[in-house]
């Protein structure tokens, strides 16, 4: 490749060092096929999917609309460094699975940042503002109805009224 | 007590419970191995080239400025391809590379590898091709008569169904023409996958598909190769409906891994992954329906035309269900179906879920609501008056012998509370959304009505089977079938049918391929459920029956299951041709702005047969991905 680079990038809390990479390369594609994070997926890699979505120094980003290089010094969370406290799962990787919300699975990681990242910023969204919020990541399988199941069942655990409403959901 | 309470747990997982997916865990973490997050030592990218003409004469390809480009190591054409030149489904008329004529938007003209995926994209895009533009034939209807744009001909398939009395004529009759376009399944994880040669001629490929054992053997006969010296592994599926079932890349992948002696990944852009699968096939279809005053019907005439497009792929079957569910789940006893599949120049069109009923549902429920108006009668009592029940006949003369319950379906969906209405909504609430520009003043809600039914597995004669093992070890039953699970749950059924025939708790699945079990036919047409479900239920009651009679473990016990024979259609369209059926009723609750024609759907409420529930929260993860598809055919 004609023009390469050498960068540090922080993900997850570790420095990672990308050593020539062409400077065309997507923040993804350096996640996936360089620094072995395959989480973040490649659904369309135009930003329409939000299948690639990571936080970048905090932000939700699509992770193809982002140069590699250009990502260098920041911080970026992808789905395998999600808070997960004391436990093997995050609350919201959790529900996804006890409300049925995977299924082919390839938009998951994707949703699973962005109701992270929402939940963040709103604690009690509405059930407009939890669309609206999810509205840029598509999924093909599920029809959204056991992703909105899941959020929602995230949203009443995290405000104490109980992981009781999950188990009677199914 | 502890004894009870295991196998109340136990049966927690058991069927008719919401056991969890065996794969949910890697999927929420991202750890799942996809097939395009697979990688191999001294792996390079490969990359297609196609057509950008929808028809064209290829004077010339020269590839050597794309062999110039530093950091390629292959670039294959026709010449490349060392056995059949063509594949197919049903039909071999899909060309591994054009070399002639192009007769399609993307089709494939030559395959890159290269070191970098911006290398192989840079290299085909230097490859230079001469093309002489020729005309193409686009319309579907005219390509019935039209000059054959193929030495094959134009029409895939064309039949007839004639049912009872053609003569005979109602006392109220309504005509239409209904037109359905193009679809596209959009699964989410585009094409992908890594193919390793073996270094002794052989290759193993590694790929996101819907059937494993028919993608080898389009593949290697393509290689030129025994079936034996090509082996596939499910890769991890992101979603298929239809459009894995035909040969997307595999052949490529194989040919380039075998010439550069490397493993070569390749990876479809969405762009790529929209010209490089079938869709669902656009159709035109004339319809009238005749009707006594009290609306019993009395004949179904329908003149059904779909577009295949370049290639045949399943063409045909798709054809046969348009035509069977032509009428809907009506006693209908009089009928004349006319149906054509024909090759055009638009993209070929073949598998998306519901498979050709789902074309002439939107024309046969449009009918039934002409009719009703023309009637002044309710198009739900109108429905419920021509309901199909147990004991009926399809068009084509077969009996239904199994449950039909359309009745209740209208009943209980009719009876569903209807969403209120808020009289202030939230702008975001509005059709089209925040920022659109919907007036309140000119937003009404509209209901609507219809019914669907479908076959369940291969129809028309088709021999259609699932091989599964299962095998008992140290009280650890595994599990070998090669069915694709694509994210429908097959894993988790699989798990709880032998946790509920052996009375294990661990039940391991083997990785699903073709080198060591028998094909497990393809994971479409609903099939997988009843049929490779099957074939693991009577593996495992195999295994069940020996251990009861004594014998120690490990046993092993393989079943390749078939369901009932079916026939092919007769000359008139008569014949029992399916297996069995899947009848659904849906309430459409929709707000349209009146001036803008912007809509918002507020509700779907749906009544299913879906036979007897093995997963609960599987069933409706299958009903609500299937309504929203639906409502994307509907509304975009």
């Amino acid at each position: 490749m004609s023009e390469t680079a050498t960068f540090r990038l922080h993900v997850n809390g570790t420095e990672r060092v990308v050593e020539g990479a062409w400077v065309g390369e997507s923040l993804l594609y350096v996640l996936r096929e360089r620094l072995g994070l395959p989480g973040a997926k490649n659904a369309c890699e135009q930003g329409e999917c939000g299948s690639c979505s990571v936080l970048l120094d905090g932000t939700l980003v699509c992770a193809c609309l982002v140069l590699g290089a250009s990502a260098a010094e920041r911080e970026v969370v992808t789905v395998e460094g999600l808070p997960n406290g004391d436990g093997d799962l995050t609350d919201v990787q959790q529900a996804f699975i006890d409300e049925g919300a995977v299924q082919c699975g390839f938009c998951t990681p994707g949703l699973i940042v962005t109701v992270h990242d929402l939940l963040e910023r709103n604690p009690s969204p509405s059930d407009l503002e939890l669309r609206e919020a999810i509205s840029g990541n598509l999924c093909r399988c599920t029809g959204y109805g056991r992703i909105l199941a899941a959020a929602q069942a995230v949203v009443a655990e995290r405000s104490g009224s109980g992981r009781s409403q999950r188990e009677t959901s199914a | 007590m502890t004894v009870t309470t295991d196998r109340q747990e136990r049966l927690r997982e058991g069927l008719g419970h919401s056991a969890k997916r065996p794969d949910g865990i890697p999927k929420v973490r991202g750890s799942f191995a996809f097939s395009s997050d697979l990688q191999a030592d001294g792996m390079v990218w490969g990359h297609i080239l196609r057509s950008p003409h929808p028809h064209a004469r290829i004077r010339s390809i020269d590839i050597g400025p794309a062999l110039a480009v530093p950091g390629v190591h292959a670039v294959l054409t026709a010449d490349d391809v060392p056995g059949d030149k063509t594949f197919g489904l049903e039909h071999a008329d899909q060309p591994v590379f054009a070399h002639d004529v192009v007769m399609h938007i993307g089709e494939a003209l030559a395959a890159v590898a290269a070191d970098h995926p911006d290398t192989a994209r840079r290299a085909a895009r230097a490859i230079v091709v001469d093309y002489e533009e020729l005309e193409p034939l686009v319309d579907a209807e005219a390509a019935i008569t039209a000059e054959p744009i193929h030495p094959d001909g134009n029409v895939f398939a064309e039949l007839v169904i004639r049912h009872g009395d053609p003569t005979a004529v109602g006392e109220v009759v309504v005509e239409g023409t209904y037109e359905v376009g193009m679809q596209d399944q959009a699964f989410m994880g585009p094409e992908s996958g890594l193919a390793v040669p073996d270094g002794e001629g052989g290759v193993d490929l590694h790929m996101s598909t819907q059937w494993l054992h028919v993608d080898r053997d389009q593949v290697a006969n393509c290689l030129g190769l025994s079936h034996d010296k090509v082996r596939m592994t499910l890769a991890g599926v992101g979603g298929a409906f239809g459009a894995r079932e035909d040969v997307s890349m595999q052949v490529h992948l194989c040919l380039l891994a075998l010439h550069t002696s490397r493993p070569v990944k390749m990876v479809f852009t969405r762009e790529e992954s929209f010209l490089g699968h079938v869709h669902r096939h656009p159709a035109r279809m004339h319809y009238r329906h005749h009707s006594l005053r009290d609306g019993k019907l009395v004949k179904v005439e329908a003149r059904i035309v779909l577009d295949g497009g370049a290639y045949a792929s399943t063409s045909r079957p798709v054809l046969v269900n348009a035509a069977c569910f032509a009428a809907g789940p009506y006693d209908v006893p009089n009928a004349l179906i006319e149906g054509w599949a024909v090759r055009t120049n638009n993209p070929s069109c073949g598998a998306m879920r519901g498979f050709g009923a789902v074309q002439v549902c939107f024309a046969h429920e449009a009918q039934m609501d002409r009719l009703a108006a023309a009637l002044g009668m309710d198009p739900v009592e109108l429905r419920r008056r021509n309901a199909m029940k147990t004991g009926d006949r399809l068009i084509t003369g077969q009996l239904i012998a199994g449950t039909a319950p359309v009745a209740a379906l209208i009943d209980t969906c009719a009876a569903a509370p209807l969403p209120a209405e808020d009289p202030d909504p939230d702008p975001m609430a509005l059709p089209g959304g925040a920022g659109r520009t919907a007036d309140r003043g000119r937003v009404r809600r509209g209901v609507g009505f219809a019914l669907g039914f479908k076959n369940l597995m291969y129809s028309a004669g088709f021999d259609d089977y699932s091989t599964a093992r299962v095998r008992l070890e140290n009280g650890v039953a595994t599990v070998t079938c090669a069915a694709a699970e694509v994210g429908q749950g097959f894993v988790t059924l699989a798990q709880q049918i032998v946790r509920e025939v052996l009375e294990v708790d661990e039940v391991v699945l083997a990785p699903a391929e073709t080198a060591s079990i028998g094909s497990a036919g393809s994971t479409s047409a609903s099939r997988q459920t009843w049929m490779s479900g099957g074939a693991v239920e009577r593996a495992a009651l195999a295994v069940r029956a020996r251990l009861d009679a004594g014998e120690q473990e490990p046993i092993e016990e393989t079943y390749e299951h078939h369901h009932p024979p079916t026939s092919p259609l007769d000359a008139d369209g008569q014949g029992d041709a399916h297996v069995s059926y899947i009848f659904a009723a849906h309430r459409a609750v929709v707000d349209v702005d009146l001036d803008l024609g912007l809509v918002r759907v507020v509700e779907i409420a749906t009544s299913q047969d879906v036979g007897r529930v093995l997963n609960p929260v599987q069933v409706v993860g299958q009903i609500e991905g299937g309504i929203a598809q639906g409502v994307g055919l509907a509304v975009m």
